[in-house]
């Protein structure tokens, strides 16, 4: 376990540091759009709801594995929809106004 | 094909995912990129999400894919709310990805009890204290923006003290579980103390810190989903959390420094006090009012308008009146920008995304370092629904409770106009004295018809 444990700090850490530099550079003006963009990205936890719901290894994982599925898809789904909406409003003045 | 090749092929999409959503949020620097990352992040989702579905140690599918409809039927509706909601389903989103980060490192425990290493349990019980705190504090925080419970802040004696002993309480259980994994009694009492933390964490804070909390969550929530990758050994749990956990931490340090907070003061969430105002006394002070028509005339007359919206704005709808006003006032040959400050709203970027929703160009929305420079060389200063972030007394009375925080220097324009209901002090009790200077007009009423009616009297199409 804790073998495991050193591999993926060093995992978090890089990771740690890519996120710093690439969000220090988003304009503030997309601040929204990056909460709701991470927090679809953060979404893949539902990847490892899939994986305990799944295995069918206990009545109460499996449930508790699919409470998570429902909750973590909600944000991927609804996540990416609102960003892209979002992103979809900003416009340059040039470009002419639909609607 | 072999169990070992499938899953070294599950292992490779997950890679190609963590580097789809690095360059997801990269793409975010620029509104002109911004939608191809959105673009690549759903790919990276849809690849994840379908390999995992391959993984042959899973049997039955018919419950996970009802659970998945249910998930997208709970999520395109959350995805469909206006702007003025954003905040709230922002909340909302962060109680939902640590209620899962939870319910997984829950169930993680249950299946490998009593076999449950003292390493792993630390693991599990840090993942879930922190979810669960993260999940009813969001769920508080988004009945405040909700308005289903009360903004203002919650306050007693003593609060700290029991906060800060029941978040004790949940560690030393978790350190009691870390000696002795195998007691399996101890675990759901430290989830629901965990659960009770987050409750008393976000109660005490009152609406105007939101931006502060909501960055906070969001930050929470993505390390709970980085240590349930620890959890799992899973690496791109690991990345994915980490870059959420990373964002929201910038979000709340941006946040912090937009209000001249202290960094410690956010990390322990020891903020939204009630500041009473210290000059209550001055009663005698005069102001200025003018009528919609006035406005009218000053602002057609004048060749530079910086508008200064603030939460205000968002409560009162306003914002496609702002749009009208604008385009009433750019037919004239007016030059109007909008000056943004980082907290202004409810959460962060929250006037860009409404100002956007309203069709003004996104070029027109300035930061307030920008705005700052300019403000000296424009007519008018336009303030709707803002308050202390245009305060002065922030720059010059040391002993106001804002004093320190960075704000957008209205008062430097030549003159200022305050849209207002009434003279009543703003959500923080704190006096502003820009509304008792000489270049000062007021300009009382609901911000919505209020901006309404200076378009009618400049002869724009107010419908």
């Amino acid at each position: 376990m804790p073998q495991d444990f050193l591999s993926n700090l060093y995992v978090f850490i890089l990771a740690g540091f890519v996120g710093f530099e690439i969000i220090k550079r988003v304009s503030p003006l997309l601040h929204t759009p990056l909460m709701s963009l991470t927090n679809a990205l953060d979404a893949i936890v539902v990847v490892a709801a899939i994986i305990i719901a799944g295995r069918h290894e206990t009545r109460l994982s499996t449930i508790l594995g699919l409470i998570a599925i429902a909750a973590s898809f909600s944000n991927m789904v609804g996540g990416f929809f609102i960003t892209d909406r979002m992103l979809r409003m900003f416009k340059t003045g040039k470009q002419p106004k639909k609607s | 094909m072999t169990q070992i090749a499938t899953q070294q092929l599950i292992d490779s999409a997950y890679i190609v995912a963590v580097v789809f959503f690095i360059l997801a949020i990269k793409w975010l620097s620029s509104p002109v990129s911004a939608r191809r990352g959105v673009l690549v992040g759903e790919i990276a989702a849809a690849l994840a999400v379908g390999a995992t579905l391959a993984n042959p140690e899973l049997s039955q599918y018919k419950w996970i894919i009802i659970c998945l409809i249910i998930g997208a039927g709970i999520g395109i509706p959350l995805g469909m709310v206006h702007m003025t909601a954003v905040p709230q389903r922002t909340a909302l989103s962060h109680a939902f990805g640590a209620l899962s980060a939870s319910m997984i490192g829950i169930a993680e425990y249950y299946v490998g009890v009593p076999n449950v290493t003292r390493f792993g349990m630390g693991e599990i019980g840090l993942e879930v204290i922190i979810g669960s705190l993260t999940f009813t504090g969001s769920l508080i925080a988004a009945g405040k923006l909700q308005e289903i419970l009360p903004q203002r802040p919650i306050v007693y004696k003593g609060q700290n003290l029991v906060s800060l002993s029941v978040l004790g309480a949940a560690i030393v259980l978790a350190i009691a579980l870390i000696v002795n994994p195998a007691n399996s009694v101890l675990f759901p009492i430290m989830v629901i103390v965990s659960l009770l933390f987050g409750i008393l964490l976000v109660t005490p804070i009152g609406g105007a810190d939101m931006p502060t909390v909501i960055s906070l969550l969001n930050s929470y929530a993505g390390f709970s989903a980085a240590l349930l990758g620890f959890v799992l050994n899973s690496k791109v749990l690991v990345v994915a959390g980490a870059l959420d956990g990373s964002s929201g931490f910038i979000l709340s340090v941006i946040m912090c420094k937009a209000m001249n907070r202290s960094f410690t003061n956010v990390m322990f969430g020891a903020f939204g006090q009630v500041q009473t105002s210290t000059k209550a006394a001055e009663e005698a002070r005069t102001v200025r009012s003018a009528s919609a028509e006035e406005a009218a005339g000053i602002l057609g007359a004048a060749s530079k308008v910086a508008i200064v919206p603030g939460y205000g704005m968002a409560v009162a709808q306003a914002q496609h009146k702002v749009r009208e006003l604008y385009d009433a006032l750019t037919k004239r040959g007016v030059d109007v920008r909008f000056g943004i400050h980082p907290v202004a709203g409810r959460m962060p970027g929250h006037m860009n995304v409404l100002l956007a929703e309203a069709d003004i160009p996104y070029d027109r929305l300035i930061e307030m370092d920008d705005m700052n420079s300019d403000l000296p060389q424009t007519d008018v200063a336009l303030i709707i629904g803002a308050n202390d972030v245009t305060n002065p007394a922030a720059r010059s009375d040391q002993s106001s409770p804002i004093y320190g925080m960075p704000i957008l220097d209205v008062d430097k324009a030549r003159t200022v106009m305050v849209i207002k209901r009434s003279m009543n002090p703003g959500f923080a009790g704190i006096d502003n004295p820009l509304y008792y200077f000489d270049k000062t007009l007021m300009l009382f009423g609901d911000a919505k018809s209020f901006v309404a009616d200076i378009v009618r009297e400049l002869g724009g199409n107010s419908h």
